[in-house]
């Protein structure tokens, strides 16, 4: 009942979208019916449009997300346990932090060119400082007294690395995670819409420019609904792989 | 072997260097012997090192001055010859029972079969038949100390180092879990160094009683504390009794200055913070 209730407000929102453009209340080219948008929709999964760019962005998406998971949580965990790389590195990622990585859009266009790489190069590195903040933190948490423990059963350095330092830390890591997914779909899409010839950001911008409305705001739904569901079925996965906790 | 010593620890002085402030003297030239077999408590007030000192023969910190031998061998680092029980049990939380006692049987590497009825054999000693699936977190804390000791005598080591286990528990499981720490010890008698700052739980326990000076911690002196039997009535008894007086005029004075250092301490934290 609650779990229904809660979607009350997006069918409120979606009826009063599709009054006010019916009513004209509002320029219908800039906010065209919602129905019409749906339409378009369908069009634009019929033509092939949205699945061939969708799945551009989703292939750079998921690469860039994946290195920036491996990438991270390494050097994280790495930098928790050997002093001499924390006064290193941790400088530069306070360094790195606040910087808006979409400055970092023309950076590795210049580097890689407009394809894939850039995009992938991008994600990686704006995806990574939350990662490897969250392995940090949570490995840097671990208890003492369970590292000791594991050595004390015979586990030698490495494997008390993986069966102590890595669990302990996964709680924090996968809200780092869960905070480089939602930040992988804006890096993805501003790139697109800025340089690229495919993708959801490449087929927004084309769809706006040649006035296409209905198909840019299909577009744009698609995306969020991409990065809820996304967000959805990942929180649902930590809760299963943290179901050792209270 | 027998009347020889099983750990020797000789001349030992430990400094603990905080990240930030002063260098503090946590153990000045401790030398203590312990015989196989032998249960000997460390008994000293909070803050005085006797930890320290278990973790130093553990391996789990480096020895600076002195030296620990087990068993004829300095010790270096931690090893399956000695298992330890920590205060706050040190579960692996995201591990079942039963994973958590099977773990340090993995790192052994016995065969799967020998550690699955290994593991089981265990479960059923310390009465945990039942909750082998269930995760620390869903455990009591008696349970989950249970579930601690058993993983450390599963994988059977010579020498069993216990800092200050019960301490954590209410004084109801308390006494149910001394008596059965007892009873698996004469089962299967182990060298038990058992660190604690109460004095009956010693006396109760033990064979033998170190009694640690406020810091920086020497062994002030050595109580023997054999009885011809350990039942639960045994503390109501006058040799008992007599014997926890002696020790805690011992401790007191200790105690006393433990305090004193403890608000010293507070004291110099206070105007730099």
């Amino acid at each position: 009942m609650r779990a229904t209730l809660s979607y009350l407000p997006l069918v409120l929102l979606a009826v009063a979208w599709e009054a006010i453009a019916r009513l004209n209340l509002v320029d219908s080219s800039a906010l065209p019916p919602l129905s019409k948008v749906g339409l378009a929709w369908v069009d634009l999964i019929r033509g092939g449009e949205l699945v061939n760019n969708g799945a551009a962005s989703l292939y750079r998406g998921s690469v860039g997300l994946l290195l920036a998971v491996l990438g991270g949580g390494g050097l994280g965990l790495c930098m928790a346990r050997w002093r001499l790389l924390d006064v290193f590195v941790n400088p530069l990622v306070e360094l790195f932090y606040p910087l808006p990585k979409s400055a970092l859009i023309p950076v590795t266009v210049l580097w890689l060119g407009f394809g894939d790489g850039s995009k992938i190069l991008l994600i990686f590195l704006g995806c990574m400082i939350p990662v490897t903040i969250g392995a940090y933190n949570g490995a840097r948490g671990s208890d003492h007294a369970l590292v000791w423990s594991a050595r004390s059963m015979g586990a030698n350095r490495l494997r008390m690395m993986w069966d102590v330092v890595v669990p302990s830390a996964l709680p924090e890591l996968l809200n780092g995670i869960r905070t480089a997914l939602a930040l992988a779909f804006i890096l993805l899409v501003s790139s697109e819409l800025i340089v690229s010839q495919q993708g959801f950001g490449y087929l927004i911008g084309y769809l706006g420019s040649t006035g296409s409305y209905e198909g840019m705001y299909a577009v744009v739904l698609t995306v969020a609904f991409l990065g809820f569901a996304a967000d959805r079925i990942y929180q649902l996965f930590i809760q299963w792989l943290l179901r050792w906790r209270d | 072997m027998d009347g020889q010593s099983q750990i020797i620890i000789e001349r030992v002085n430990h400094t603990y260097r905080p990240p930030r402030g002063r260098p503090v003297l946590a153990l000045s030239d401790v030398s203590l012997d312990v015989r196989p077999r032998e249960f000997l408590a460390l008994l000293g007030p909070s803050g005085c090192g006797k930890s320290t000192l278990l973790y130093l023969v553990g391996g789990f910190l480096p020895t600076e001055t002195g030296r620990i031998v087990v068993k004829g061998k300095p010790v270096t680092a931690p090893g399956p010859d000695r298992g330890i029980v920590f205060q706050h049990f040190a579960l692996f939380p995201w591990k079942s029972v039963r994973a958590n006692i099977l773990y340090g049987l993995e790192r052994q590497r016995m065969p799967r079969a020998e550690r699955e009825r290994r593991a089981q054999a265990f479960i059923d000693l310390v009465g945990l038949s039942g909750f082998e699936d269930s995760y620390p977190s869903q455990l009591s804390g008696g349970m989950k100390q249970r579930t601690a000791i058993a993983r450390t005598l599963a994988f059977d080591p010579d020498i069993l180092l216990m800092d200050e286990p019960f301490g954590a528990l209410d004084a109801q499981t308390r006494a149910l879990m001394q008596t059965e720490l007892l009873n698996i010890w004469k089962r299967t008698p182990k060298t038990v160094i058992f660190v604690t700052h109460d004095v009956q739980e010693a006396v109760y326990l033990a064979e033998r009683v170190a009694v640690m000076s406020a810091r920086p911690g020497r062994i002030k002196a050595i109580i023997e504390t054999k009885f011809d039997d350990r039942d639960p009535g045994l503390t109501r008894s006058k040799e008992f009794v007599e014997k926890v007086d002696e020790l805690w005029n011992l401790v007191r004075e200790e105690a006393i200055k433990a305090q004193s250092i403890k608000a010293q301490e507070n004291q110099e934290k206070k105007p730099s913070s």
